[in-house]
């Protein structure tokens, strides 16, 4: 079998610069004219604990992980605890090359560093009958004495990575460079020569294989990262600059990356005494005419809850992401999931005014972050960016063009201290900020700013009047809850005027449909070209819009098709049921294909749930559930 | 040239003008010692000579919560416990701007105690009046972290179990700059601490003494009252945090003893405010942020041209 695809899969401890290698790795062949995307997975202990990252590499755009792998890079941990100690079951410096033995694809290839895992305990997992069995190539090398020889055991890595280059042929010429780019003096010499001895030692092994790493051109410049990466630069470019939080896996990530920035940005970061300051701080920033956001993970964000329906009340604007993890309480902590849905669509109390984006991809990070904070700043009202572990982490590449856009810092609805002087005010002096009917038929009513002349208004999480002052007057009441849940439909109206946040693949016609949300997107659309390819007639929606929901969108697409899989990682169907909420029909056509065990769903997996579903078949043997309809 | 331009006014401040225009009902019950708060705090503006719109005063929930309604000035009046949060942030994005906090004991002392606690480790340079009636007031009657021992409500019908909170040692710990207790009964003595308060350049902790005839049966009234400045029985230097913490302890104790001790306990000028702080370490601008957002001829900083490079 020959695969015109490279998935390269970098197995290790957690401290021995997995990351950083796979992304230089990836980095490397997108240089190369490839392109790449990253899967990562890692356990929650810092130093120890088997982890891997995947970079798969294709001449077309890759929009997923693959099935399995076929390269495997095992550089045995190096940090465990007690190398030589069985753990649950087996030694844990070897875990990293056993422990990925399932997923090597048959005919692949397994580079191992024998400086580190002895040839007893490699017999002993039975190496050699796997890859009997499977057509493996196996290659021990001594990565270990290799990068010791030049400069310290760590390289290790770069060791690995000089062998691969050797064993796929691709050349070293890009990983020098990158070498030379991020290292100097000693550092960069010595990695220099390992990856050189490396690439020699592995060249004179004529590992014969049946990969073909294609080679592939891009028209134009591409840069690589995260979904991290990629909301924080929606919202810095977007004008924000403050951001106040807490640690939390994963949302962690978007905080370190908007600290490390914000200061040479003009701007502030706060790290605070948990999430209900955090919140907080993020209003009372907003309050002052500053874009603002916080963020955190299902816990943390479970803090925010009344913050949040404070932002709803008060009117102030306010970004908030939450990166989910598979839950409830704590969970998963670094394992994906798709089940705080509905926490962040009905969390605090009363009737909900928010707006809530849940991007797919990398690229859609960036211009929905960017569009919730328009729409919150515009509305005045908090928008949610709900993502999740697996897209926070994994890096993929896009034109760099993506991003090149006009920074837009408008605060949004906000009177100049002009046009306070001619705005409304109540007898007592104050400036009425929470009118009943603003001018030009809107529903947002312009706001003012501590320190600006004659603006003085109250913020109130009680019902309020136009002034801001308490009132629990019944007509004011109705006045203003329905000036405020109006906003939605005019949020909406705007929405729909712009480019759509749905994402529309397939054939228009197609008989069936794969409807998903978030991160799964991506991964569907690639099942859904195979079961095209196997003769199946199936097209796909992903949906970003959670709230305001977009139901005409849905609705058409939803009559278009005889049936409908809904695809995502939680175990009760979520979206499926907030689809059906809002649109109130449809339940006689979609059925649900759920995974909750910590993992994303692979390509093939879907295909699978899919032509079980259509046979009637029996999913108890995969790690998935398949959810029949409810009836209409 | 400022986009606000209440904070360049220079001008004789009047007290009147913190008076709203129409004034709402008083939700606050007769004899109530929330009055005295407002009135110093009243009283205390045109000394330090901030107008109302460069005011912004950020309160709790509970009865000490209403101050809002009564002071003319811009407002927030945010949930329970999480005033000084929301405060501090605009401390941070407007620094120009006069930030008061205030709030209830149950309010700063139980549930937004870990706010308390960090904001005045931090010492942004802001005010915080707690109104300490010993007791939940909104929510009628119940005990509060100030409570004294053995305190009968009809959530601890046997009396509390608990020692009260020690406010001004707590506040002194935490790393407030400046920790006064004042007293409603006591209008000149609160004014004067209200205004040397807001000119602190730190955080300024005043435990403000208010008496509840509606909920606290024991119903103090707080008198009469010792100055400890003025008494000759307290000789301490209110600069010195060892002096200041004995000085702290004993006005904890004596109350519950009857005894009403006031005045300043601690001052600190000498350290730096937090956003001074952080100005220092090049992660804040000297500039307000906010002031950013209304200048037009304000450059924005693209992720294109100062971040995209590390991904290419
Ligand atoms: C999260 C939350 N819990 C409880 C309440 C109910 N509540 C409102 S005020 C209050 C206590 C008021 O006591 P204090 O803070 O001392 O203020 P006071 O009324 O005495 O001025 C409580 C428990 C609330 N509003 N929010
Ligand atoms: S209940 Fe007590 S604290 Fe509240 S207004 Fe009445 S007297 Fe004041
Ligand atoms: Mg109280």
């Amino acid at each position: 079998m020959t695969d015109n695809e490279l998935i390269w899969r970098i197995a290790g401890g957690s401290g021995d610069g997995i990351d950083s290698t796979s992304q230089n790795f990836a980095k490397a062949l997108m240089r190369s004219g490839l392109h790449v995307f990253t899967h990562r997975h890692y356990p929650s202990r810092i130093r120890g604990g088997h982890t891997y990252v995947e970079v798969r590499a294709k001449d077309e755009d890759v929009q997923s992980r693959g099935d399995g792998y076929n390269f495997l890079l095992a550089l045995g941990d190096s940090f465990a605890r007690n190398p030589q100690d069985e753990a649950y079951y087996g030694k844990e410096e070897l875990k990293p090359l056993y422990e990925n033995f399932d997923d090597l694809r048959e005919g692949g290839v397994l580079l191992y560093d024998e400086g580190l895992l002895d040839e007893e305990d490699i017999e002993e997992i039975e190496l050699e009958e796997a890859a009997a069995e499977n057509g493996w190539h196996v290659v021990p090398m001594d990565l270990r004495g290799i990068a010791k020889e030049h400069g310290r055991e760590i390289m290790r890595n770069t060791a690995g990575i000089g062998a691969t280059a050797a064993i796929l042929d691709i050349g070293t010429e890009e990983f020098e460079k990158l070498i030379e780019q991020n290292m100097a003096g000693d550092m960069q010499e010595a990695n220099l020569a390992v990856l050189e001895d490396a690439y020699e030692a592995a060249s004179e092994l004529d590992v014969d294989h049946d990969i073909e790493v294609p080679e592939g051109s891009h028209d134009q410049e591409q840069v690589l990262l995260s979904g991290s990466n990629a909301i924080s630069y929606g919202a810095l470019d977007e004008g924000c600059r403050f951001i106040s939080g807490y640690p939390m896996t994963p949302w962690t990530d978007v905080f370190t990356i908007m600290s490390q920035h914000l200061p040479e940005f003009g701007g502030i970061s706060e790290q605070v005494e948990d999430e209900i300051a955090a919140a907080s701080l993020a209003l009372g920033a907003s309050h002052m005419g500053v874009k603002a956001m916080s963020g955190s993970s299902g816990g943390g964000f479970a803090l925010m809850s009344e913050p949040l329906g404070l932002a709803e009340m008060t009117e102030t604007p306010v970004v908030l992401v939450e990166a989910m993890r598979a839950g409830p309480s704590t969970g998963m902590p670094t394992k994906p999931e798709q089940a705080d849905l509905e926490h962040v669509l009905y969390t605090s109390q009363g009737d909900s005014a928010r707006v809530v984006f849940a991007p797919a991809n990398i690229s859609e990070c960036y211009t929905q972050t960017r569009a919730a904070f328009r729409i919150a700043y515009e509305y005045q009202i908090p928008a949610i960016v709900i993502y999740d572990q697996k897209i926070q982490g994994e890096l993929r590449n896009l034109p760099a063009s993506h991003f090149d856009e006009e920074p837009n810092a408008d605060a949004g609805s906000v009177l100049t201290e002009d046009e306070i002087q001619d705005a409304a005010h109540h007898a007592s002096g104050k400036f009425q900020r929470f009118l009943h009917e603003p001018e030009d038929g809107s529903n947002v009513s312009p706001r003012s700013v501590p320190g600006q002349k004659d603006g003085r208004y109250l913020a109130t999480g009680n019902e309020h009047n136009p002034s801001g002052h308490i009132s629990e007057d019944p007509d004011n009441r109705i006045a203003q809850m329905e000036r405020r849940l109006n906003k939605l439909d005019d949020i909406r109206a705007d929405l729909d005027e712009n480019t759509s946040h749905q994402t529309y693949y397939g054939p228009e016609n197609a008989e069936n449909g794969v409807l998903v949300w978030g991160s799964q997107q991506d991964t569907v659309f690639e099942a859904v070209d195979r079961l095209n390819d196997n003769g199946h007639s199936v097209k796909a929606l992903g949906v970003s819009d959670m709230a305001p929901y977009p139901v005409d969108e849905v609705s058409e697409w939803l009559e278009s098709v005889d049936q409908a899989l809904v695809v995502e990682m939680n175990a009760t169907a979520q979206f499926r049921g907030l689809t059906q909420k809002e649109i109130g029909k449809y339940g006689d056509k979609m059925s649900s294909l759920l995974k909750y065990n910590g993992n994303p769903f692979e390509p093939a997996e879907i295909v699978d749930g899919f032509e079980s579903s259509i046979n009637g078949e029996d999913l108890a043997a995969t790690n998935m559930t398949y959810l029949p309809t409810a009836g209409d | 040239m400022s986009a606000f331009s209440a904070i360049e006014e220079d001008r004789e401040i009047e007290r009147d003008e913190f008076t709203p225009g129409i004034e709402p009902q008083a939700t606050w019950c007769p004899g109530c010692g929330d009055f005295g708060v407002l009135k110093a705090l009243k009283q205390a503006m045109p000394e330090v000579g901030r107008n109302p719109d460069e005011v912004a005063l950020f309160t709790g929930i509970g009865c000490s919560g209403k101050l809002n309604s009564y002071f003319e000035s811009y407002g927030f009046h945010t949930i329970h416990g999480r005033s000084l949060p929301v405060a501090r942030a605009a401390k941070l994005a407007n620094p120009e701007i006069e930030v008061i906090a205030a709030g209830g004991d149950g309010d700063g002392y139980g549930i937004g105690g870990n706010h308390t606690i960090h904001t005045a480790r931090e010492n942004h340079d802001m005010t915080y009046i707690v109104f300490n009636n010993e007791i939940f007031g909104l929510t009628k009657g119940q005990t509060s972290p100030t409570s004294p021992k053995g305190h009968k409500s009809k959530t601890q019908p046997h009396g509390s179990a608990k020692s009260p909170i020690r406010p001004l040692s707590q506040q002194l710990n935490a790393g407030a700059t400046y920790v006064a207790r004042t007293a409603a009964v006591n209008p000149n003595q609160a004014k004067e601490i209200i205004a040397e308060a807001i000119e602190h350049d730190g955080f300024a902790h005043i435990d403000f003494l208010t008496q509840c005839p509606t909920w606290n049966k024991d119903a103090k009234h707080y008198v009469p009252y010792t100055d400890v400045q003025q008494s000759d029985e307290f000789e301490f230097d209110v600069t010195d945090r060892a002096e200041a913490a004995e000085m702290m302890r004993k006005t904890e104790e004596r109350l519950y003893e009857g005894e009403v001790l006031t005045g300043r306990m601690y001052v600190d000028d000498s350290r730096p405010s937090y956003g001074q702080e952080k100005r220092s370490i090049g992660e804040m601008p000297e500039e307000p942020l906010a002031e950013r957002y209304f200048d037009e001829d304000a450059e924005w900083e693209r992720t294109y041209d100062n971040l995209l490079q590390h991904h290419k």
